[in-house]
């Protein structure tokens, strides 16, 4: 990983030395253990604060939108993916970014390790496989494998799917993966079980929409959650209104999720809002044999229309 | 001011008896986290905790709440005429409260309590309290209490302070609230435990290693921080959710709002946040802080210039680190704030 | 201060007793008056349910007030009716969101709620014995005519020097009050100034051009006697200020009323803040030399 971070540096300084872009969106360590921060470089002198492990789950791609200067761009596999989807939606153009590819071996869910550790973590280093935690002035190893986010332990896609130059050698993709078992796990459930289910999930939202801004995908200039003419959803914390958020979000997103984890990651009630994405993605693959983010070449199935359409709805 | 010693084998019979005075709320752990619950009968607060994972602000001020009731029906007499919803005023026991959190009640205060006009459902809801605070032995790496004008053994704004000396929790009662308390748990015997509880605080208070500077934050020019070059460095990775603002205990911001289901309608009030587009934005669509970094600016310039300059009484943060903890991206208040009370103009080499 | 009259419904405070500040007076819409040609912009006359409860609503021009709509919501508006003015208050509301909309669709005799009344004033303890220049455009002109009435009251006119008055609109359609402006030229103790942008109408027989330009002509110069109030849309105000700079008005001598979007209009919600002021409460009112010191965040 090291390998990668002197690489991103490299390329940041060349690519701001000749000028070819204004700006790179990267990450600098940030100041908790297992956090780093999304951050733009716009002085060659600057690159050294770039920094690569195992912490940059943060999609990057949600801090294009409607950007209009020259950008090279820090990418994992998910990211390129969401890039791919800002393209084709028209949210940035391709002509105005460098994408740096980073092959990615999987981000680091911090409150896995929390979980395995009491009191407060004072440092955490990685080296391969394995996590040196410290906590309480006690060291503790890890496997780095063992501590990943839930969703990247499900990706089958982490090279970058469209880059300008790629930081190291692609990664074998993981195979044999079973990624939907937890839908089907709940798809399964009687649905007066499957309604408590939903009510005991979304019991400790509270409204802050960090799942939603942290989205790539949720760039509408008003949310329809915000939207007072009409008001479709109340404000309170009323229970129907929270579902209709998280459920009308997550359709918003069918087609277009590309299962980075963003807003998993940055809900700070743990709330696992990936059970409704994917959902979607399930039925969006096994409808449309869709993934998202995979080519500039075709619209997600569910903006586009054919008229030999295989449902009767249509006519 | 009585110190009373409690001894931990008849701490959870004394809060037994506490709830026939009180209605007793205590951190609870669900899950992973704790939060401030009623505690039923039979229930105990959890004081093997840290803190809570968003503040207990809500007990005062909850996140949604009802104001007025109304009938919009034209066949009711007093029809579309706003009428108050009766609250529960009946006394109330936060016990456990980190003192962080207890403070943070006296600087929403200045808001809710001013001198022109006085906030009812606030007043009425911090009013029926009584705080039982509890020292913090062990603070976190983010906390930075100490700093930000407070500390882990604080007293403002409890009205008893526990401390757990091992075997017993000391009990130094602050106020009247804190006696009847005290009196309501069966607790009297008197405790000489002021040497301890010193070299505890010290012990506690050497243990938080981070920390903020405040000294100059009054006296620089508020467009002088407000115009500083670090905001659009400050805020680039900010995506504008509400967890800073909706878990932390200074933040009072709200919204009020009518709701109406056939005829009866309530009109109530919400948490807001200053992190929202829609705060903010004009009938007409102009937007005064429509930018990101305008909205972090303000949290900022809110909490640590705004606040400081009108209550001349501090900065509105009591160092708990929830923000720091909580936010998806890191943004880091120590160091938002190191850099505003450091900003010299004069000195600043700026970046182009 | 704004006085905090006793009230029948009251909240407990420490045993003393407080009312509640966001509880609003149930009023009576008396009368509806479409302004301008546009028609998004009414008139509403209102009298208050309780009788007792005109007394406890004591204001002053240039203040403002919550209309309250049950199911609705409230929004802020100048008071247009003066003090002087008595058995009703009078609100000119600009149709642009939910609760403006849905009040243009109400009838007379509906019942709503109004609360205040809000905010500071024109200064006007600063104002008495001075020259008072007001500036205005558009619709932000509702306080103004409150001004202006309360000013030219048989009870007041002689405690103020010159009073002149520069008002612009669009067209002619789009000005407010055209009666009572037409029935304010007549008079020889105030200065009227009224303009339009433009307008087609061959009997027009006031000024054409926009308020700075007017200004410029019209306004007289400045001393340490003359204050001006200024209210109006941004652009106005914008290309007004430096006109009022050539003519040499200290900025503590130049006023202006600020609008932010408000909830509770007692400044405890937090979102109306121009730096440490809240518009709803420290303000609206704020001289240019105040907001010199300020963020530009309005």
């Amino acid at each position: 990983m090291s390998g990668y971070q002197d690489k991103i540096k490299e390329t940041a300084k060349r690519l701001l030395k000749e000028g070819s872009v204004e700006m790179v969106i990267g990450f600098r360590k940030g100041t908790l253990p297992m956090m780093n921060e999304p951050c733009f470089i716009r002085r060659p002198e600057d690159v050294h604060q770039l920094v690569w492990d195992s912490n940059c789950g943060i999609n990057l791609a949600n801090y294009l939108t409607d950007r209009k200067e020259k950008i090279a761009i820090v990418a994992k596999g998910c990211d390129s993916r969401n890039i791919v989807t800002h393209i084709i939606e028209n949210k940035i153009k391709r002509e105005k970014l460098h994408i740096i590819g980073v092959p990615c071996q999987g981000m680091v869910d911090k409150r896995k390790v929390a979980a395995l550790c009491a009191g407060d973590i004072e440092n955490v280093t990685e080296d391969g496989d394995v996590l040196t935690v410290t906590c309480q002035g006690a060291e503790k190893k890890l496997s780095r494998k063992e501590m990943l986010q839930e969703n990247c332990t499900l990706c089958i896609h982490r090279n970058p799917v469209l880059f300008d130059e790629l930081v190291g050698e692609p990664v074998a993709e993981q195979t044999g993966i079973d990624r939907f078992a937890e839908v089907r796990r709940i798809e399964a459930m009687e649905s007066q079980e499957k309604w408590q289910y939903f009510e005991d999930l979304l019991a400790p939202c509270v409204r802050c929409y960090a799942c939603r801004n942290a989205c790539p995908l949720c760039y509408c200039p008003t949310c329809f959650v915000d939207e007072s003419k009409p008001q479709w959803v109340g404000k309170s914390q009323n229970p129907i209104d929270i579902r209709t958020f998280h459920f009308l979000r997550a359709y918003h997103c069918a087609g277009r999720c590309t299962d980075c984890g963003a807003c998993e990651r940055a809900c700070p009630m743990g709330i696992k809002v990936r059970q409704f994405t994917s959902k979607l993605n399930k039925d969006v693959l096994e409808m449309f044999g869709w993934e998202a983010g995979m080519t500039l070449e075709q619209r997600p199935p569910l903006d586009t229309y054919k008229p030999n359409d295989p449902n009767d709805f249509i006519k | 001011m009585k110190v009373i010693t409690i001894d931990k084998k008849g701490w959870a019979s004394g809060i037994e008896k506490t709830k026939s005075a009180f209605q007793v709320f205590g951190p609870v752990k669900e899950k992973e986290w704790h939060s401030f619950k009623a505690l039923g009968p039979g229930e105990q607060p959890d004081m093997a905790y840290s803190n809570t994972r968003i503040s207990p602000k809500f007990l005062v001020q909850p996140q949604s709440e009802p104001m007025f009731t109304y009938s919009l029906d034209e066949a009711v007499e007093d029809h579309h005429i706003l009428k108050e919803v009766r609250k529960d005023t009946a006394p109330k026991a936060v016990v456990g409260i980190r003192p962080c959190d207890a403070a943070a009640f006296l600087i929403v205060k200045r808001n809710f309590d001013a001198p022109q006009y006085q906030d009812p459902y606030w007043l009425n809801a911090y009013n029926a309290m009584t705080f039982i605070g509890f020292a913090c032995n062990t603070p976190c790496s983010t906390c930075f209490c100490t700093s930000a004008g407070y500390g882990p053994f604080n007293e403002a704004g409890l009205d008893v302070l526990l401390v757990d000396v091992g075997d017993s929790f000391v009990a130094k009662s602050l106020t009247d609230k804190g006696d009847t308390w005290l009196k309501a748990g069966g607790w009297t015997s008197a405790a000489d435990a002021s040497g301890k509880i010193e070299a505890l605080m010290q012990a506690a208070e050497a243990k938080i290693t981070s920390n903020v500077s405040t000294d100059k934050l009054k006296t620089r020019p508020t467009t002088q921080i407000y115009e500083a070059p670090f905001w659009d460095d400050v805020a680039f990775s900010c995506i504008n959710c509400g967890t800073c603002t909706y878990s932390c205990p200074t933040c009072w911001c709200f919204d009020i709002q009518d709701e109406a289901r056939g005829t009866s309608g309530i009109r109530m009030r919400n948490w807001d946040s200053c992190m929202f587009p829609m705060f903010t934005i004009h009938g007409t669509g102009h937007n005064p802080r429509g930018a990101k970094v305008q909205r972090v600016r303000q949290r900022f310039m809110h909490k640590l210039k705004y606040y400081v300059e009108k209550y001349d009484n501090g900065i509105q943060c009591v160092g708990c680190g929830r923000c720091i903890r909580l936010c998806p991206v890191n943004i880091d208040i120590r160091k938002v704030c190191n850099q505003m009370n450091d900003y010299d103009p004069a000195a600043c080499v700026c970046p182009a | 201060m704004i006085p905090q009259p006793a009230s029948a419904r009251l909240s407990q405070k420490r045993g003393c007793t407080v009312q509640n500040p966001y509880l609003p007076y149930p009023v009576r819409i008396d009368e509806i008056i479409t302004e301008t040609e546009d028609k998004n912009l009414k008139t509403f006359k209102f009298v208050f349910v309780n009788p007792a409860d005109e007394e406890k609503f004591a204001y002053r021009a240039g203040q403002f007030a919550e209309l309250s709509v049950a199911g609705k919501g409230e929004i802020p508006i100048g008071i247009a009716s003066s003090p002087t003015e008595k058995g009703f208050i009078k609100f000119t509301v600009n149709k642009v969101g939910l609760v403006s909309t849905f009040l243009h669709n109400m009838k007379v005799g509906d019942v709503m709620g109004i609360r205040g009344p809000l905010g500071n004033s024109y200064p006007w303890n600063v104002l008495e014995g001075k020259n008072v220049v007001i500036i205005g455009g558009g619709f932000a002109f509702t306080t103004l005519r409150s001004s202006i009435v309360y000013m030219l009251d048989p009870a007041n006119r002689s405690k103020f020097k010159d009073i002149n008055v520069i008002y612009g609109a669009r067209s002619p359609g789009m000005l407010l009050y055209r009666d009572e402006l037409a029935s304010w030229e007549r008079r020889d103790d105030i200065k009227m100034h009224i303009t339009v942008d433009a307008t087609s109408d061959p009997d027009w027989k006031y000024n054409v051009g926009f308020v700075p330009a007017i200004t410029e002509q019209k306004a007289p110069q400045a001393d340490n006697d003359t204050y001006a109030i200024i209210c109006g849309p941004p652009i106005m105000i914008k290309f007004t200020q430096p006109v009022l700079d050539k003519m040499g008005y200290a900025h503590d001598h130049i006023i202006m009323s600020l609008e932010n979007r408000m909830k509770c209009g007692i400044g405890m919600c937090g979102r109306c803040n121009v730096g440490k002021e809240f518009v709803c409460k420290d303000g609206p009112v704020f001289t240019l030399a105040q907001l010199n010191t300020m963020p530009k965040e309005y």
